[in-house]
């Protein structure tokens, strides 16, 4: 359960924060450059952190109490498959729709 | 080009995403009120913030117990890209006046960036206003399906039984965001370095162990970027 402060705190700062990066350069940093390690590193933001966030949610689901689920884990398979082949939605169609299929056949 | 026509060209080149916008703000919707929020919160959450990853990366961390500075600076990570849109959206639109320029900030959304750019590189003569009025017909139509299919999904959530495991669409969603990314090499090697430290992190405590994991997946996606240029040029 997310409490109603915790959540306001986290919407307010993260509308203000992210308004502040989109407003970054368009609004005061002009035509300057960010320096060039910066950009390196910046590439594999969204590469590292989403993997990061989604490990632990499959390997150790909630809905489980934190058995690995074999089921979840070929799902998991079938959406990235997909994404890699054809992009967002294909890739939560085949994630979900394996899911459904495979705890249809095995019963669970 | 007038900047009427241009407007409207944005509003259509963009109309494809609808595909995209509307089930994946929907699943924002469905997921927040399956995490506990009211369908007003998790209509706030969209309309202030409107960056999806983000929305989902704060709510995961927040359903798994995690303090809220930490739930915000894995939120704003992710969303650091954007600083990279805004800083090639100078040339373009640098020349608007202050008020626009914050509007074309709040709106500045992944698909509607990619197309408008796109556009730019394609059409090197198109004039400043016609470019100004080009994004805002991008950010038009992206933003009202945005809005209106996460409130769709919220009130929706009523009618969804426990037996569907939509606790899975979290993780879902976010493979289904990140698989496009992983196009190259360093990309592939990010992900899975950032895997095995989420593995061997997860002891730590306040969820700091995805943090460690995810700088040490960026280390490693741009070590791996030298190291082949290294190699290129050898």
């Amino acid at each position: 359960m997310i409490s109603d402060t915790a959540f306001w705190t986290l919407t307010a700062l993260l509308g203000i924060g992210t308004f502040l990066i989109r407003f970054s350069f368009l609004g005061w940093l002009g035509g300057r450059e960010l320096p060039p390690w910066a950009l390196l590193h910046l590439k594999y933001v969204g590469a590292a952190v989403f993997p990061a966030l989604i490990t632990p949610l499959l390997l150790w689901p909630d809905a489980t109490g934190g058995q690995t689920d074999p089921i979840r884990l070929l799902a998991a398979v079938a959406a990235f498959a997909a994404g890699i082949r054809f992009g967002v939605v294909p890739a939560i169609v085949a994630g979900m729709g394996s899911l459904y299929l495979l705890q249809f056949i095995t019963g669970a | 080009m007038t900047p009427t026509r241009a407007f409207w060209r944005g509003y259509l080149d963009c109309a494809p995403f609808i595909l995209i916008v509307v089930p994946y703000s929907m699943m924002f919707g469905v997921v927040a009120r399956d995490a506990g929020l009211d369908v007003l919160q998790t209509f706030a959450m969209s309309a202030i913030v409107i960056a999806g990853a983000s929305q989902f990366t704060a709510l995961a961390l927040l359903q798994d117990q995690a303090p809220v500075f930490i739930a915000l600076l894995a939120a704003l990570a992710v969303n650091l890209r954007m600083a990279m849109y805004s800083a090639a959206l100078v040339p373009h639109i640098g020349h608007a006046p202050l008020g626009l320029r914050a509007l074309a900030a709040y709106l500045m959304v992944d698909q509607a960036f990619a197309v408008a750019v796109r556009t730019y590189e394609e059409r090197p003569d198109m004039p400043k206003p016609a470019k100004l009025a080009y994004y805002f017909g991008c950010m038009a139509l992206i933003c009202p399906f945005w809005y209106g299919s996460t409130l769709a999904g919220a009130l929706l959530r009523e009618a969804i039984p426990a037996s569907w495991s939509l606790d899975f669409a979290v993780p879902v969603c976010f493979i289904a965001l990140v698989a496009p990314l992983l196009r190259s090499a360093p990309h592939l090697v990010a992900a899975f370095a950032a895997c095995a430290g989420s593995i061997a992190f997860a002891g730590l405590p306040w969820s700091l162990g995805i943090f460690a994991a995810a700088l040490l997946g960026i280390a490693a996606g741009a070590q791996t970027e030298l190291a082949l240029k290294r190699r290129a040029e050898a």
